[in-house]
């Protein structure tokens, strides 16, 4: 087989399922400003990605900081900058940990349900279902979702920056003998309202495309169980990647001109 | 044709790829009529009634509900259409995040703002219409049996009172008796409501009994169409192979993996 035709065909394969996540994407956003509206089932997604979420996304954002507190201090004795360890953790933790490390997370967690949870839904035939009873699946199942992963991972992700600041100050105090007082000041001193807000707004985009990709993987599932499986592990691969992807872009797009 | 057909299918074709599943087929459904679609496994029954709901859309051709023609129909336009529509899925498609009652009141408050609590009044109605106690209302579709999924999917199907149902293959997968539970419990509810319906089954003991038309699909097209009373004397060979289940005959099953 010609290989610059494989090539070729893996491409145009490629920009086709971008397209086609554009558009449902483009279809989903529609929908989000036109009635009906179900506050009920956004208020359920919004409690099922966020509140549920916390627990591991917080696990992790602990050890995370921790861990960044250690590699950090170890690190930096080697140049006598040890007293950079609280400016390294927060700065990492607000401006590239957070997002990226809740993100991934919540695309394990929600991203792989919700493909899995629209997926059997297809495949048992219950989306059409759903149109026969005058409800648009758009407006039913995938407007709530996207709504709640855009809302709630910011959330999430400042509840994940401050516990892994707090993770490295436990570290740095109770462990590396910091002054507790003086770790603080120092986390407070050099952050800058942009850190934080750079974060957020990464989360806000991630939430956004763990929410559409699980959604599209789930709706566009194929028969059985082998395509439910299938439609989830595509939703988590194609969502993590894409995480670290836009990640490099929007910190491009935030402080390269700096 | 001196009735106004209340379905009219004209000339649609599909095809999945290679594969043309359906190849033409002209179809029509007067109103109060009971007709049923038979054809072997995979000769797109289902494809057909999907086409008419509008959840897949037709390669070539027409179809008219009312007089109104109903392909390309934008999303809300559709919904309006298909409020006319139930339809009794094959697994019954029953939502499962969603109590018992919450599926048979789903068109009533979702699709006609109708209040929860009003609603839950008529899917008990609904359900006692199907032969289930209230207290079925309450479990959740998970912990139903097979027999009860179809009722309670029939339930959700006529409660919102409407004129035409599908019924797809509404016996498969049951025991004989109640199978023959579900074709009385449809002839009943049909009965009172009025409605026009269209089955698709292979199962002709069912087909025979909720009929009063029936369609034979085969290669993508209607091979015969006629009332029920004609289907043992059609001289037609397709319908005579499968009505009697026998192995030789036009029809070849493509056996393959």
């Amino acid at each position: 087989m010609n290989p610059l035709a494989t090539i070729g065909r893996i491409f145009l394969a490629f920009l086709a399922s971008v397209g086609r996540i554009a558009l449902f994407a483009a279809t989903a956003i529609s929908h989000c400003f036109r009635p009906p509206f179900y506050p009920t089932l956004v208020l359920r997604q919004m409690r099922d990605i966020g509140y549920f979420s916390l627990p591991v996304v917080g696990l992790t954002a602990l050890f995370t900081g921790m861990v960044l507190a250690l590699q950090s201090f170890t690190g930096f004795a080697r140049f006598q900058a040890e007293g950079a360890v609280a400016t390294v953790v927060v700065l990492s933790m607000t401006r590239e940990l957070g997002p990226v490390i809740a993100g991934l997370m919540v695309a394990g967690r929600v991203g792989a349900s919700m493909a899995a949870e629209i997926g059997t839904m297809r495949v048992t035939e219950q989306i059409d279902a759903l149109m026969t009873l005058s409800t648009n699946p758009f407006k039913y199942l995938v407007v709530p979702r996207l709504i709640a992963g855009l809302t709630m991972m910011p959330v999430l992700v400042l509840v994940a920056d401050i516990i892994g600041v707090l993770g490295g100050y436990l570290v740095g105090v109770y462990k590396l003998n910091f002054n507790a007082a003086a770790y603080l000041k120092q986390t407070a001193d050099y952050l800058q309202i942009m850190d934080v807000v750079s974060g957020l707004v990464k989360a806000a985009v991630f939430g956004f495309l763990v929410a559409v990709l699980g959604c599209f993987h789930g709706y566009h599932s194929g028969g059985g169980a082998q395509g439910v499986g299938r439609a989830t592990t595509n939703s988590v691969v194609s969502s993590s990647i894409m995480i670290l992807i836009v990640d490099y872009m929007l910190t491009e797009m935030f402080f390269a001109t700096r | 044709m001196s009735d106004p057909a209340k379905i009219a299918v004209r000339g649609i074709a599909k095809s999945f790829g290679q594969k043309h599943v359906l190849a033409g087929v002209d179809l029509t459904v007067r109103p109060g009529e009971s007709l049923v679609v038979i054809g072997g496994s995979g000769t797109g029954k289902s494809v057909l009634l999907k086409i008419i709901l509008g959840l897949i859309k037709p390669d070539v051709g027409s179809i008219t509900v009312d007089g109104e023609e109903t392909v390309g129909l934008d999303a809300r336009a559709r919904e309006r259409v298909n409020a006319k529509f139930g339809m009794l899925f094959q697994s019954a498609a029953l939502f499962d995040s969603l109590s018992v009652w919450e599926n048979v009141a789903f068109g009533l408050i979702q699709g006609r703002g109708m209040a929860p609590a009003e609603a839950k009044q008529h899917a008990i109605e609904n359900l006692a219409a199907v032969g289930l106690p209230a207290d079925v209302g309450a479990l959740s579709p998970a912990e139903l049996s097979g027999g009860m999924r179809k009722r309670v999917g029939l339930a959700r199907a006529i409660a919102t009172r409407p004129e035409i149902i599908f019924f797809d293959e509404p016996t498969t997968g049951l025991d004989p008796i109640m199978s023959d539970v579900i074709n009385d419990l449809i002839i009943g509810c049909v009965k009172t409501l009025g409605a026009t319906t269209v089955s698709i089954t292979h199962d002709m003991h069912s087909a025979r009994k909720i009929a009063t038309h029936i369609a034979m699909l085969n290669g993508g097209k209607i091979v015969w169409t006629g009332p029920i009373a004609e289907l043992d004397r059609t001289g037609n060979p397709y319908v005579e192979q499968f009505i009697h289940g026998r192995a030789d005959g036009p029809i070849k099953m493509q056996i393959r993996a």
